[in-house]
């Protein structure tokens, strides 16, 4: 069962990955092209030698890029599909599409919506070397908690779902994970490394590219998940309809 | 009554977590193996020597969000 769930969460998140390739390839290389010739300029009027390319930005840009995002696609869908088989039958009584449709809108909420409005993706230029490690833990931190936040959120939303109904048991949810946001976002420390002469236009662009690339991403997994599974949980549903979920 | 008897719903049924651990456990590591490669690796953290993984996926570890350089 979740040997069968996992194998089509791969396969989902391949295809995935392979649409946000695409979308990479036309909305996302622009910029990290702009990006890099406003590196390389800046590094030409400071005296500076220029880095030596070690992979090519044909390479970068085309098997790269698609390596990486298949790679992270293929990954996502995996872990999706692990999620999923946790939480299926644990939501009250939301199918097999509703359950992965409601897991990739909190997912994408929870892992990609808000760490990214305490630390958005930065485009090559954007960035010092010697912070990598640092930026690189609170980047993980933000996501862990705000993981964790969502987690905590769905738990309290079930148990207020009986005394509140569930519009008011998802608001008051949605409260306390937003108070949450907020104090993490005034605890964590802030970090702006935009150098001064940096396009703004290049920048915005880039973050707009970035999120698309994960929205392509999770909408993918979230609805063709659903679709094939439905086949997958549906031999298992009918064969104990002793157990039946409100 | 009896129409709940001889009709029977077929509700989501949850997977037992006893059955899902092992899963959850080998499945997830290898999985956030696969992100570490694609997001960190030769970033602040290093398996392999060089610089080989992180200029091959340069690309898509700034679009995907990771902090990079």
């Amino acid at each position: 069962m979740v040997g069968k769930l996992l194998l089509r969460g791969l396969l989902v998140g391949l295809v995935a990955g392979i649409l946000a390739f695409a979308f990479a390839r036309v909305y996302g290389e622009p910029q990290v092209d702009k990006a890099i010739a406003f590196e390389e300029q800046q590094a030409q009027a400071t005296g500076e030698a220029p880095e030596p390319e070690m992979v090519s930005r044909a390479t970068q840009a085309g098997i790269g890029l698609a390596t990486g995002v298949l790679v992270y696609g293929a990954a996502l869908g995996g872990l999706f599909s692990l999620v999923f088989a946790y939480a299926y039958g644990r939501l009250g009584s939301l199918g097999p599409r509703g359950t992965s449709a409601l897991i990739a809108l909190l997912g994408f909420l929870a892992v990609i919506v808000v760490p990214s409005l305490k630390y958005p993706a930065n485009p090559p230029a954007v960035g010092n070397a010697e912070t990598i490690g640092y930026r690189t833990e609170l980047f993980f931190i933000m996501i862990v908690v705000s993981i964790a936040a969502m987690v905590a959120a769905v738990g309290l939303a079930q148990r207020l779902w009986n005394r509140l109904g569930a519009w008011n048991a998802s608001i008051v949810a949605g409260l306390a994970f937003l108070v949450v946001f907020a104090l993490v976002k005034a605890a964590l420390p802030d970090i702006n490394e935009v150098p001064e002469t940096f396009s703004a236009t290049v920048l915005w662009q880039f973050r707009v590219a970035s999120l698309g690339i994960q929205l392509v991403l999770w909408t993918v997994v979230g609805l063709g998940f659903g679709a094939v599974a439905e086949r997958v949980v549906a031999v298992r549903d009918q064969r104990s309809p002793a157990r039946r979920y409100a | 009554m009896s129409d709940t008897t001889f009709a029977p719903s077929y509700g989501p049924v949850a997977i037992p977590v006893r059955e899902l651990l092992p899963w959850a456990i080998f499945a997830g590591l290898m999985l956030m193996l696969m992100l570490y490669f694609v997001g960190a690796e030769e970033g602040a953290t290093s398996l392999i020597r060089g610089t080989a993984v992180h200029e091959f996926v340069h690309d898509g570890r700034h679009l995907l969000g990771f902090p990079c350089h």
